[in-house]
């Protein structure tokens, strides 16, 4: 079992969603972040003032898959979210070490589709 | 403008009116009503309309609708004081009924003097400036077809193409006393031909010709507290658009006043009723939705219905809007994204129609609707309706595509997804953690 942790533009979310969806990977949890990388960030301006660096708005996912699913779900991340651009974000793969469904006290493999 | 023109005998008519001075003297009373009525107007178009309507959009896009809002206030501001009264009210025209002439620029000769025409016992300045608050909010009103999908600088570049073209002159032909469907014998209270037909139609035109949002999986409103408080905002406005329309602190006022507040209250009722009928839970998305087509629809026969008129055409409003937005606007598969055209245009429809038939000649003598044995004014709604729905649809579809020509109306679908706050203005409405 693996943790697939990735950030992507807030705008490609559609995208990204949908070849999730493709592939049969419906559990994701999405949440609102904010962090910038190397380029540290937009150049905003209220009246007249710049603000540099900025904290950017990004989107995290997390999505916590069975082994065989991480490769489709890693490639289906970079086909919706991919644009060439600076900005489009990282995707972090980390092990598992158990995964318990509440509702029927299930664990482990079972537990994540 | 028949409610102008009416002025004079509706004083001598009504005892109670008898104390006011003569015609063409001031009375303070009605001065200030307008005054105020006037504010109330500018009041509908910002912030109300853009609460109400930005609280329905993705919320990437809500400073759009709140600045478009804005803009629309103060550029079509200038541009009513600069020429634009002139060339809708003005006596003598350019072309006999349907466009005034430049005599009135810059405001010269509107001055504290009453107008010998229009509103005679308020300074013709203050008819003028209640009229712009009706010419800032109809531009404003289209907003909510193209919402979330048009660059500003195209927006720019329609409403004023828009105002010019469509606006103006259907005021002329309407409100001015050289119009020729004034001339017709039509009738328009406060603007349900003026504004609300012609926004309606060209939200219309707009929403097929940009065509759909991308990525039009039903979003859920991003702030409906926004679009309650929006939906209040314009019920109260809507006194001074339509009791102020009777240009007088006066009887007729006060009707206006209490059968523009039933109508919305109906309306909201009925498509409540709708709602819980077909959706399983009363909304108050669609009790929102249900009061502004009830006010829409009351504007154009505030003047010249009783309660009983009122509750019939709130009730109708609702239950016609309803039909449009939930399932011919599905079927038909254009993206009126906030329902401008379905709201505002069929409402506004269906007032200036049924003033036709719902006109009680007590409330304005002369004025005769259908039930009441007489049939012109309701030939005459039609005719006036059709016209201006046919000049706004043909106008409006050659004004947006020359400014696709020339400017593009549309973003491109990148900019579409990132939203049109960061793109088109660099800020955004919300933070998320600062």
């Amino acid at each position: 079992m693996k943790m697939i942790m990735a950030i992507i533009q807030p705008y490609r979310l559609e995208e990204v969603k949908d070849a999730l969806y493709s592939i049969d990977i419906n559990l994701i949890t999405v949440s609102e972040v904010l962090g910038h990388g190397r380029q540290k960030g937009v150049t905003e301006v209220y009246r007249g003032v710049r603000e540099n660096g900025n904290l950017l708005r990004k989107i995290r996912l997390d999505i916590a898959v069975n082994d065989e699913f991480v490769e489709p779900a890693i490639q289906a991340i970079i086909k919706g979210a991919k644009t060439g651009e600076l900005g489009d974000g990282k995707i972090f793969v980390y092990d598992l070490k158990e995964c318990v469904r509440i509702r029927t006290e299930e664990r482990g493999s079972i537990a994540i589709g | 403008m028949d409610k102008k023109k009416l002025l004079i005998p509706f004083a001598l008519i009504i005892p109670v009116l008898a104390f006011s001075q003569d015609a063409n003297t001031i009375d303070t009373g009605n001065t200030a009503w307008v005054l105020i009525s006037t504010a109330l107007v500018m009041f509908m178009t910002v912030p109300a309309l853009g609460l109400f309507y930005g609280g329905l959009v993705k919320r990437k896009n809500v400073l759009n609708i709140l600045m478009q809002s804005f803009i629309s206030l103060a550029l079509i501001s200038i541009l009513w004081v600069v020429v634009g009264y002139s060339l809708a009210f003005s006596k003598t025209s350019l072309l006999g009924g349907f466009i005034g002439d430049f005599k009135w620029m810059f405001l010269t000769g509107v001055g504290s003097l009453p107008s010998d025409v229009y509103a005679v016992t308020i300074p013709h300045s203050t008819f003028m400036i209640y009229q712009a608050m009706f010419a800032v909010i109809t531009p404003a009103l289209i907003i909510g077809a193209f919402a979330e999908r048009m660059k500003f600088s195209s927006f720019l570049a329609f409403i004023t193409a828009w105002f010019f073209l469509v606006y103006v002159p259907v005021t002329h032909w309407v409100w001015s006393v050289d119009g020729f469907l004034a001339k017709l014998g039509a009738v328009d209270f406060a603007g349900g031909i003026v504004v609300h037909v012609t926004a309606g139609i060209a939200s219309l035109v707009v929403a097929i010709m940009i065509g759909k949002r991308s990525n039009l999986r039903p979003t859920p409103p991003h702030n409906l507290t926004y679009t309650m408080i929006g939906a209040a905002m314009l019920w109260f406005g809507w006194f001074g658009f339509n009791a102020g329309s009777a240009l007088g602190a006066n009887g007729l006022a006060s009707n206006a006043f209490i059968v523009t507040n039933t109508s919305a209250s109906m309306a909201t009722l009925v498509w409540l009723a709708l709602d819980w009928i077909f959706n399983k839970k009363p909304t108050m998305l669609g009790s929102a939705t249900g009061a502004i087509a009830g006010l829409a629809s009351i504007t154009p026969a505030a003047g010249f219905v009783g309660i009983g008129g009122a509750m019939i055409i709130g009730a109708i409003s609702s239950l016609v809007c309803y039909y449009m937005v939930v399932i011919v606007k599905n079927k038909l598969g254009y993206d009126d994204a906030l329902d401008a055209f379905g709201v505002h245009g069929v409402g506004g429809i269906i007032g200036s129609i049924g003033v036709g038939i719902f006109a009680n000649p007590s409330i304005q003598s002369g004025y005769k609707g259908l039930i009441y044995g007489d049939g012109k004014l309701l030939l005459n709604q039609f005719i006036a309706v059709g016209i201006v729905i046919l000049y706004t649809l043909l106008v409006t579809v050659i004004i947006y595509k020359v400014i696709d020509l020339l400017l593009g109306v549309r973003v491109d679908v990148k900019t579409e997804a990132i939203g049109l706050d960061m793109t088109q203005h660099n800020e955004r409405g919300y933070t998320v953690i600062e």
